[in-house]
């Protein structure tokens, strides 16, 4: 296994008391692609919040670390600079703020240094590029009336604009079309070709099938039931979550 | 008629010196310049005929004038104050000082005013302003205008732009008595009234027919001196097929005694003419300020207003636009921002009397720190307007529990021959949209001050860019103050 990026030490969160997450342990590595699979309501995009920082859920317990530091304390925009970056499920709309204002302030706050006009707006190009993406999606305000797949394409395109360590995506494939799966897919391609590490939230297996899974995690109930490597989300295709549910 | 309230309203007005005196340091625009009695000219604080009297012969008004000072006064003290809106029991006017004028005369170059003065309008960025920007430039230091000066290719079309006083004896001494004051009558509030009597400062446009301005021209107030009052008049007549932009920018440093702001803007838009007017204010929290602004437009014309109010203890803040011509249009674009210690009562009054006339309010109003914002608006469609088509929209984005945010839309409408639409939404920051932004490594106050420029952004849009840049840093400084 490669240097680990992230590790999730018996940590236990909920919201208002009630806890969600029981004592959950979890190791990413480096490069590495790993699938968080479970059905609907399981924790799972809870643990992807908890990772991120979300003042909504509490931590209970137990010990977040990326790059071995421990980061259970920190802002979510000091994880963020650290090189964390989540892909929300329902990303949020920010009337009057455009996509190309909130990315050149993201940059900026996270480099600590000013944003080169030409050479962001050159950046922005290329990605829209390859993403295959109309240039249109860098002025209309953030999220704003965009369609889900729209949404979920502007994820993609902040997720190559910001190049974190290590990305985790939330359902990031649920409810799109061909055309943004294509999209989303070949995002993800190119984040982990340039060396990027992935944490999937899933309980569909489009995006997938094109991926070379590493390692698969089974939460049911808030808690890890099963590991395995990139087998395990064939075997679930097949045989669902019953076998871990009893 | 639908009204929203807050809990915890905070009444300010029980605890006006400690506000004043807890309110935190502006920056830019609070520094203060020391008036020496030798430099300034000033009346006695109050309000007497003696003192109007005072005032008009300093500023060797013609008879008539005179005479229309001391009708205002009359009815000054036959009105009573508003009862409807924010308490204004702390303007005592035996304290105001009425008039206040530097002992220099005015200049068309900067570089003749005294040194005090010139840095004032310096530190504000006027006179880059002017170089890079606008057209003409009238600056008013406390009661007078200290520098004016217009383009040469502007004033070679004919546009006038002048101050009050010269306007009142110059060649269009006719024009402007026959439109001083019609529109916003000495009898319409007391503090109209206030302004008949001692108004002084202020600008006369006149635009002749036919005559696009490309660029736009801008008043700059500025009151400097403690205890004081401004009472500028602005008059401004575009005739027929005309098009002109006119910016107005105010800013005071603060004091821990109450000033007073009762300027009049009268605003006559001919056929088919185009006027935009253009207000970022910033008065210091110790200021009341009672504007009344007012617009006219004949058949075809349009009067855009835009509107950015952040400073000011008090506010009553009202453009109106009375559209008298047939397919006359206005549009109101106003945006309110209320911190600590202030109650900023604001919003626009639209009144159709002409066939096809058409008007569109767009307000956004923001309040913080036990600040109060109230957003009031009248649309009257008259029985004769048939046609007329109104909308009024209004956004309220509260930032604390403290706050409060109340709307009073109000609408008389006497035809069903009219399209009347309304939309009214009151709303907070989402911590999920700031979690969503600081997962991008956005800090979180950075993230609430993005979403709060965002929601102005539709005025700020509006105004010519080195005024968008003021007003998002107006908002940035507004939302670090705790």
């Amino acid at each position: 296994m490669s240097e680990t990026i992230l590790e999730i030490k018996d940590l236990s969160a909920g919201i208002e008391g009630e806890e969600i997450l029981h004592h959950i342990n979890l190791q990413v590595g480096r490069g590495e692609i790993h699938v968080l699979m479970g059905h609907n309501g399981a924790g799972k995009s809870t643990l992807g919040n908890v990772i991120m920082g979300s003042p909504v859920y509490q931590m209970t317990g137990g010990q977040i670390l990326f790059e071995g530091e421990d980061i259970t304390q920190l802002s979510v925009d000091a994880r963020a600079k650290k090189g964390i970056f989540l892909s929300f499920q329902n990303p949020l709309e920010v009337p009057g703020l455009s996509m190309e204002a909130f990315l050149r302030n993201a940059i900026r706050e996270k480099t600590g240094k000013p944003v080169k006009i030409f050479q962001f707006k050159k950046r922005m190009e290329e990605v829209l590029k390859l993403l295959d993406m109309d240039a249109s999606y860098v002025d209309r305000d953030l999220n704003v009336g965009f369609s889900g797949g729209e949404k979920k394409k502007a994820e993609i395109f902040q997720l190559l604009m910001l190049e974190p360590k290590l990305a985790i995506l939330d359902e990031t494939d649920s409810g799109l079309d061909v055309d943004a799966v294509r999209t989303v897919s070949k995002g993800i391609d190119i984040f982990c070709q340039n060396g990027g590490t992935l944490l999937i939230i899933t309980h569909s297996t489009r995006i997938l099938d094109a991926l070379k899974v590493d390692h698969t995690h089974v939460l049911i109930d808030g808690k890890i039931v099963a590991e395995g490597d990139g087998s395990l989300v064939d075997e679930i295709n097949q045989g669902g979550y019953a076998k871990y549910t009893k | 008629m639908a009204e929203m309230r807050r809990d915890n309203p905070i009444d300010i007005s029980e605890d006006n010196n400690r506000e004043l005196l807890n309110d935190v340091e502006r920056g830019l625009y609070d520094f203060k310049d020391e008036e020496r009695d030798e430099d300034f000219y000033k009346v006695d604080e109050g309000l007497t005929e003696e003192i109007v009297r005072q005032i008009s012969a300093e500023k060797h008004d013609p008879d008539w004038m005179l005479d229309f000072r001391l009708k205002s006064l009359k009815i000054y003290h036959e009105l009573g104050v508003p009862q409807w809106g924010p308490p204004i029991d702390g303007l005592d006017m035996a304290r105001i000082v009425t008039y206040v004028k530097s002992k220099t005369e005015m200049k068309a170059s900067w570089e003749e005013l005294p040194d005090d003065i010139k840095n004032a309008f310096e530190k504000l960025g006027i006179p880059q302003a002017e170089r890079e920007q606008l057209a003409g430039v009238g600056a008013q230091y406390d009661s007078e205008l200290v520098y004016h000066n217009v383009r040469k290719d502007v004033e070679e079309q004919g546009v006038i732009y002048t101050d009050m006083e010269s306007a009142l004896t110059g060649q269009y001494a006719d024009m402007v008595r026959e439109h001083f004051m019609k529109l916003v009558p000495p009898t319409d509030h007391k503090f109209a009234a206030l302004h008949g009597a001692v108004w002084s400062g202020g600008s006369f446009v006149y635009v002749p027919p036919g005559t696009k301005v490309e660029i736009p021209l801008q008043s700059y107030f500025r009151l400097n001196a403690p205890g004081a009052g401004q009472f500028e008049h602005t008059l401004i007549i575009v005739d027929e097929g005309s098009d002109v932009h006119f910016i107005e920018g105010c800013s005071a440093p603060k004091y821990n005694v109450a000033n007073l702001h009762a300027g009049c803007v009268e605003l006559f838009v001919g056929k088919n003419a185009h006027l935009r007017y253009s207000t970022i204010e910033n008065w210091s929290k110790n200021m009341y300020n009672l504007n009344t602004k007012r617009a006219i437009c004949e058949e075809g014309g349009t009067i855009e207003w835009i509107s950015g109010s952040f400073g000011s203890h008090v506010s009553y803040l009202y453009p109106t636009s009375v559209l008298k011509g047939d397919h006359s249009h206005a549009e109101f674009t106003g945006i309110t921002f209320a911190g600590k210690g202030q109650n900023l009562d604001t919003g626009a009054k639209m009144i159709h009397l002409g066939k096809n006339t058409s008007s569109f309010i767009d307000t956004k109003s923001i309040c913080k720190s036990g600040g109060i914002s109230t957003y009031r608006s009248s649309v009257e469609i008259r029985k004769q307007a048939e046609g007329a088509k109104a909308s009024v929209n209004c956004g309220s984005l509260m930032l604390d529990s403290i706050s409060r945010s109340d709307t009073v839309p109000a609408m008389d409408i006497r035809t069903d021959k009219a399209d009347v639409g309304h939309e009214a939404k009151i709303g907070r920051i989402s911590d999920e949209a700031v979690f969503y932004m600081m997962s991008r490594g956005i800090s979180e106050a950075e993230a609430r001050a993005m979403i709060v420029s965002g929601f102005a952004n539709p005025v700020s849009k509006e105004l010519p860019l080195e005024y968008a840049a003021e007003m998002n840093n107006l908002i940035k400084l507004e939302m670090e103050q705790g």
